[in-house]
């Protein structure tokens, strides 16, 4: 019995988004008479922190403190449209929607602002600490909550504004099989090292490194975890997961948690990760999406490492015990390549 | 079947409720006691989100008999808590990232401090085998190891 180290690597160039329909999102921005703002939408998060970063989206672009703005989402009865969490869109799509809402709700405020402080609103400013003073004069200032009830109750105005992103449909071109499915794309490299046990067949994680480029981290913690996390929802698919193990036969199908497995926390290995941030021009403040992307690359690289390891191809996944020692067997043993 | 009368401390504070036999301790506290902290995840103790202390000892509730816990102390996330403020492992979870989308953090939280209540200052390999019964789906584990450690050598934000 010998345990084999190897080495395999992949990159991935990932679209944001899809193309189906143009893939709209929107979003819907209001001030409360207490000057804080609400954010609707309907797009979800399931934990990966969309709900943070529209946010921040939001706050950065009304020139206001992150506090003051509230996104209430998930609820389909009470935000506008959105095609939904999937295919690494959120940040992309959904900040876009809630940037150019609060874009317009901010000219309202600063309308507003402006009658009250009998001043032309292209001369104000925000300070981002919830204050719009006139530029280069911070004296003459007002707060966003003296605003907001001014635009309620004296001026009869709503601080409010809409927004939607729809990229143009990106139709098949019929003469070249051409077509734009997406309007940006991250990328990312890892290199997995692998150890094969060629008497079991058991594939361990010895470490991850990788490099993820997502346009601007506007949340580098949030990047940070989902790239993390998500690094080991790729070994997962790799090595272990599969509702139809012996497809299409289904009676050894696993039923519970005890059978469908996962990595537990004694399988999990180190990661270093470096991100790169490459601005993308259409995203908000040039933000892409780690999104699906941060599994992705995970499953290529362990079966290159495999096969580094052992000098077997598997194309099959998971890369389950039994379909390595079944290769291991047919190549008549191990056969360890050239460690890069 | 006939109501079992049970008696026993939830969280420091004394409960009665009528059980049906064969109830397990989950149903009993989500749906008689109304403390919904212990989450229903597998129901066959594969994923121990529904982890909860039975005397200072880590159990699945969703494994374990609501009558075997009568005049015994119950603790769930919900007492977790110290009054207004959190609970240094909470904290150490929210510092660290530890959460995406939050379900396996209760039985997390009590499995780490079950540990930390036997073992204040475990080693790494300690912490993982604490959780070992727990599953997460979102964080790669990385993130929880790094918050008990991080909860156990004191260094949390206030």
């Amino acid at each position: 019995m010998t345990r084999h180290r190897g080495r395999g690597m992949a990159s991935i160039n990932y679209p944001i988004g899809m193309n189906l329909g143009g893939d709209p999102s929107q979003a819907l921005v209001h001030s409360n008479p207490s000057g804080k703002f609400t954010v609707a939408l309907s797009s979800i998060d399931l934990g990966q922190g969309m709900k943070s970063v529209t946010r921040q989206i939001c706050a950065e672009t009304l020139g206001v403190p992150v506090e003051d703005v509230y996104v209430d989402t998930a609820d389909s009865d009470t935000g506008p449209h959105c095609m939904g969490s999937f295919a690494s869109r959120g940040t992309h799509r959904v900040g876009n929607a809630v940037m150019a809402a609060a874009r317009e709700a901010r000219g309202v405020m600063m309308e507003a602002a402006a009658e009250e402080l009998e001043v032309n609103a292209a001369d104000l400013d925000t300070d981002g600490r919830g204050n719009i003073h006139v530029k280069g004069a911070p004296h003459r200032s007002i707060s966003t909550k003296d605003v907001a009830i001014a635009a309620q109750f004296k001026q009869g105005k709503t601080i409010s504004g809409r927004g939607i992103f729809l990229v143009p449909l990106s139709e098949v071109n019929p003469e070249t099989g051409e077509m734009s499915p997406a309007t940006c794309y991250a990328h990312a490299c890892l290199v997995a090292e692998v150890e094969v046990d060629d008497e079991t067949g058991e594939v361990a994680m010895v470490r991850m490194d990788s490099a993820y480029e997502l346009g601007r981290a506007l949340n580098p913690r949030l990047v940070e975890q989902q790239l993390v996390g998500g690094a080991w929802m790729g070994v997962s698919h790799a090595l272990y997961e599969t509702p139809e193990p012996y497809y299409p036969e289904p009676v050894h199908g696993p039923r519970d948690f005890v059978e469908y497995l996962m990595p537990g926390p004694g399988d999990i290995c180190p990661h270093d990760i470096a991100v790169l941030e490459r601005p993308a021009p259409d995203g908000p403040y040039g933000a892409k999406g780690p999104g699906e992307m941060c599994a992705n690359p995970v499953l290529p690289a362990v079966a290159n490492a495999i096969f580094n390891a052992v000098g077997v191809r598997i194309d099959d996944l998971p890369i389950t015990p039994e379909k390595v020692l079944r290769a291991i067997k047919a190549q008549g043993g191990a056969r360890p390549q050239a460690r890069r | 079947m006939s109501k079992i009368p049970l008696q026993f401390r939830h969280n420091g504070r004394d409960v009665a409720i009528f059980v049906d036999g064969g109830t397990n301790l989950l149903v009993a506290l989500r749906e008689l006691i109304g403390d919904m902290t212990p989450k229903f995840g597998c129901g066959q103790g594969g994923c121990g989100t529904c982890s909860v202390l039975i005397d200072g000892e880590l159990h699945l509730s969703c494994l374990t008999l609501a009558e075997t816990v009568a005049g015994r102390a119950v603790e769930t996330l919900d007492g977790m808590k110290q009054g207004p403020n959190l609970h240094p492992l909470q904290r150490a979870f929210a510092d660290n990232f530890a959460a995406q989308c939050g379900y396996c953090t209760p039985g997390m939280l009590m499995a780490a401090k079950a540990l930390l209540d036997r073992n204040p200052s475990p080693s790494r390999d300690e912490v993982i085998e604490a959780i070992s019964g727990n599953i997460c789906r979102c964080t790669g584990y990385e993130p929880i190891i790094n918050a008990i450690l991080a909860a156990a050598g004191g260094r949390v934000s206030a």
